[in-house]
């Protein structure tokens, strides 16, 4: 077998590049934890960001609905108290803080399309390694109708927080909803709690699914086959309702049961927290109902607005579909000529203002405009404090400054080193490294600064014999630096 | 032959022409030389000649739309891409960024005139949202997404070639909103993108603004019709068949078919 066919055969699954890009998605939630540590502003080590990042996901994709999600300052309130509950002691200021830098760094901001990149490889069908690129996003943000911002989880994010997604959404449902039923029934509460919630997850998953799908329509009616399709999936998805009412209202009982007999207080408040997660579940449902009843409604006002029209006049381009559609095909570097083109082609003129002095004194007397509702955001870097790079403490910096000091009589590096080493062995060095760098002492550097001597060494030819440094036993003087009028004059 | 007169008359008939918000029905004297451009042909020669000079071509002259002029390339009235999408310093991305706001103005356009009729029809006004724009581009990147999962082979753009990644994979990527710290939309979304074109369209003359809603609602006027008719789209498509990526159609609108079979 060639190198080929077995790199191929381990390779070209697409298994793998699926739980390549599985593990992708986990990476800016480790990437949290490891960043932590050089955050500026507060010790954060004690936080456990990967923890506080997965339980964002779930605020944020628990306030998913049909219309809007919650915006940045709900969730931070949302975050608060679990995140506090990791620092008991530290400040709310803090806490805040935290939430905001966790919420921030799911979104990713600071980058232009706010959203991850990992690169990972795969093989293609002739054995041919190569990297592509993987991009997602955790949360994304949308304007709501109303021009607030806010968050919804991608699904990539309920991957992540799920698990295993490739399954067919509503049999998953029903898999969940078994499960719990079981569950109760052997009294085990703290895993219907579980499952619970992740029938929740599901429900709004399959609400986002249906959602997509109601946007497209009510944007292109002619998008839609009216006459089987669309009535087809209102009525499954009514259906699906239909018997999630009646199992939810069935589990709701038994549990509200359950929960009234219990003694244990800790079960009672689990069965508690079991029927806010069902009667919510409940809820979710009853709001897609009505999104589904409404949509007839919508498709009749579109079909309406857009059916009639007169026979064709004359022959044109068709925009969306031989324009927009291909370029949106290409890659960059090809859609930039078509694009320009048709920007060239749309735009009209521009009029080449010839300013007149009486309007232009008058223009520049006019107050400045108010600031324009869309300018680019400044994002504010996160910066890192740099390493530290000094290797010697200030006090060894002091304590070389003190034994160089030799303005009277030159000194023999040997003995220097000797009595360095008395006082730090670390100090041996430094006082070494200086003496050698002295040795072509940087005056002009030293008068530019306004030093008013230099350390000076000159070697004499006496071999230094030492254990440690090697080289010429160099002799260390200091030297004043005589500003005189003919510039500088050094003199020992 | 042209007397000064005459001249001066088809002057002013393009000086009309560079005042987009200017119509012939608010101006007696702009309606009586739209009317004489449509009557003397003479007179339509010496306009065509004398905007021809100034390097300008004239689309249209019409009653509805008044005098629709188009730059010629390299002429002081042209608008370069690059000075309007002038925002990144990397090549690469500057490139992205020129496609996105081309798209984005296509797409408009597309919105305004959904079906070849409407375009063709000189009565009709189309009406297109900030929300609506954006959409209809997202729409059109999820089927391209569906179909490119079809297709068998990993599609995924290549990490080291970047200029070859499918124009829609970047818009898709492009978050459409993203909250400022002072709660403004940021302009290098997507959303930002179609709320500064369907101004500056507003500004040339090309769109109304209706309302506020759904992030601004503007309709067509006349002028964009002939100026995306008689220029933009053919302009661009040229650029597509040389690329040999359309095939010319039948005219009945290719929407309902590439859409419809993914949907299913």
């Amino acid at each position: 077998m060639r190198d080929a066919d077995l790199i191929g055969a381990g390779l070209a699954d697409e298994g793998l590049a699926r739980r390549l890009k599985a593990l992708a998605c986990t990476a800016p939630l480790h990437d949290l934890d490891a960043r932590k540590a050089k955050l500026d502003w507060a010790d954060a080590t004690i936080y456990q960001m990967a923890e506080i990042g997965l339980h964002t996901i779930d605020q944020v994709t628990i306030a998913m609905d049909f219309d809007t999600g919650a915006d940045h300052h709900e969730i931070v309130n949302r975050l608060r108290p679990f995140i506090a509950a990791q620092a008991p002691g530290r400040a709310k200021d803090e806490h805040e803080r935290v939430a905001r830098w966790v919420l921030d760094n799911l979104i990713n901001v600071g980058t232009a399309d706010r959203g991850f990149r990992r690169v990972y490889g795969s093989v293609d069908d002739r054995g041919r390694y190569a990297r592509r690129a993987f991009d997602f996003k955790l949360l994304v943000e949308l304007a709501a109708p109303d021009g607030e911002v806010y968050l919804r989880a991608s699904d990539e994010a309920i991957n992540v927080l799920v698990g295993a997604l490739d399954t067919d959404v509503e049999s998953a449902q029903i898999a969940a909803e078994v499960k719990l039923e079981n569950l109760i029934n052997r009294g085990r509460l703290a895993d219907a709690k579980l499952a619970a919630e992740q029938a929740r997850y599901r429900t709004v998953q399959y609400g986002e699914t249906l959602r997509a799908k109601l946007d497209a329509t009510r944007r292109d009616v002619r998008a839609v086959d009216w006459d089987a399709e669309m009535p087809e999936l209102l009525d499954s998805a009514l259906s699906h309702i239909e018997s999630r009412f009646r199992a939810e209202n069935a589990i709701l009982k038994n549990i509200t049961t359950a929960r009234d007999d219990a003694e244990d207080s800790d079960r009672k408040r689990r069965a508690a927290e079991l029927v806010d997660i069902v009667g919510d579940c409940i809820s979710r449902h009853t709001q897609l109902q009505s999104r589904l009843q409404a949509a007839g409604a919508i498709f009749r006002a579109e079909q309406d607005r857009q059916q009639f029209s007169g026979p064709p006049q004359r022959a044109t381009v068709d925009l969306f579909g031989q324009l927009l559609v291909p370029t949106l095909e290409l890659p960059i570097a090809d859609a930039v000529r078509p694009a320009e083109r048709f920007f060239h082609g749309s735009s009209g003129l521009s009029v080449p203002a010839v300013p007149a002095l009486p309007s232009l004194v008058s223009m520049l007397l006019r107050p400045a405009p108010e600031r324009d509702k869309v300018v680019g955001e400044i994002p504010e870097p996160e910066l890192v404090p740099p390493e530290t790079l000094d290797y010697y403490s200030d006090e060894q910096w002091r304590q070389a400054d003190e034994l160089l000091e030799l303005p009277d009589v030159p000194r023999r590096l040997s003995g220097l080193i000797a009595e360095a080493r008395e006082l730090d062995p670390q100090l041996a060095r430094l006082v070494a490294l200086r003496a050698v760098h002295s040795y072509s002492p940087e005056v002009g550097a030293a008068v530019r600064q306004g030093d008013d001597r230099a350390l000076l060494a000159v070697d004499d030819g006496t071999p230094l014999a030492d254990a440690e440094f090697g080289g010429a036993d160099l002799l260390l003087a200091t030297a004043r630096i005589d500003r005189g009028d003919e510039g500088e004059e050094v003199s020992a | 032959m042209s007397r000064p007169g005459d001249v001066e008359a088809a002057a002013r008939l393009i000086s009309f022409g560079m005042r987009p918000k200017q119509l012939p029905g608010r101006d007696v004297v702009y309606a009586d030389l739209v009317r004489r451009y449509g009557e003397d042909s003479a007179f339509k020669q010496l306009t065509n000649a004398v905007a021809a000079g100034l390097g300008l071509m004239v689309l249209d002259v019409s009653t509805q739309a008044g005098a629709v002029l188009a730059a010629t390339d390299e002429s002081v009235f042209e608008i370069k891409m690059d000075s309007y999408a002038r925002q990144s310093k990397i090549r690469e991305r500057r490139d992205t960024e020129k496609v996105l706001h081309g798209l984005v103005h296509l797409a408009a356009a597309a919105l305004g005139y959904p079906r070849p009729d409407d375009l063709a029809n000189d009565t009709y006004i189309g009406r297109v949202t900030v929300e609506q724009v954006d959409g209809v581009v997202r729409e059109a990147c999820r089927i391209l997404d569906e179909r490119a999962a079809k297709a068998e082979e990993n599609n995924d753009p290549l990490s080291d070639a970047p200029e070859l990644e499918q124009a829609w994979r970047a818009y898709a990527r492009r978050p459409a909103a993203a909250a400022t710290k002072d709660g403004r939309l940021a302009s290098d979304t997507t959303r930002g993108m179609v709320a500064r074109a369907l101004r500056f369209l507003a500004e040339q003359g090309f769109l109304v603004q209706v309302n506020t809603e759904q992030g601004g609602t503007y309709r067509t006027t006349p002028r964009y019709q002939v100026q995306v008719r008689e220029l933009a789209a053919d302009s661009a498509f040229e650029e597509l068949l040389e690329l040999g990526v359309v095939s010319v159609g039948d005219g009945a609108g290719t929407l309902r078919p590439s859409i419809s079979d993914t949907l299913s």
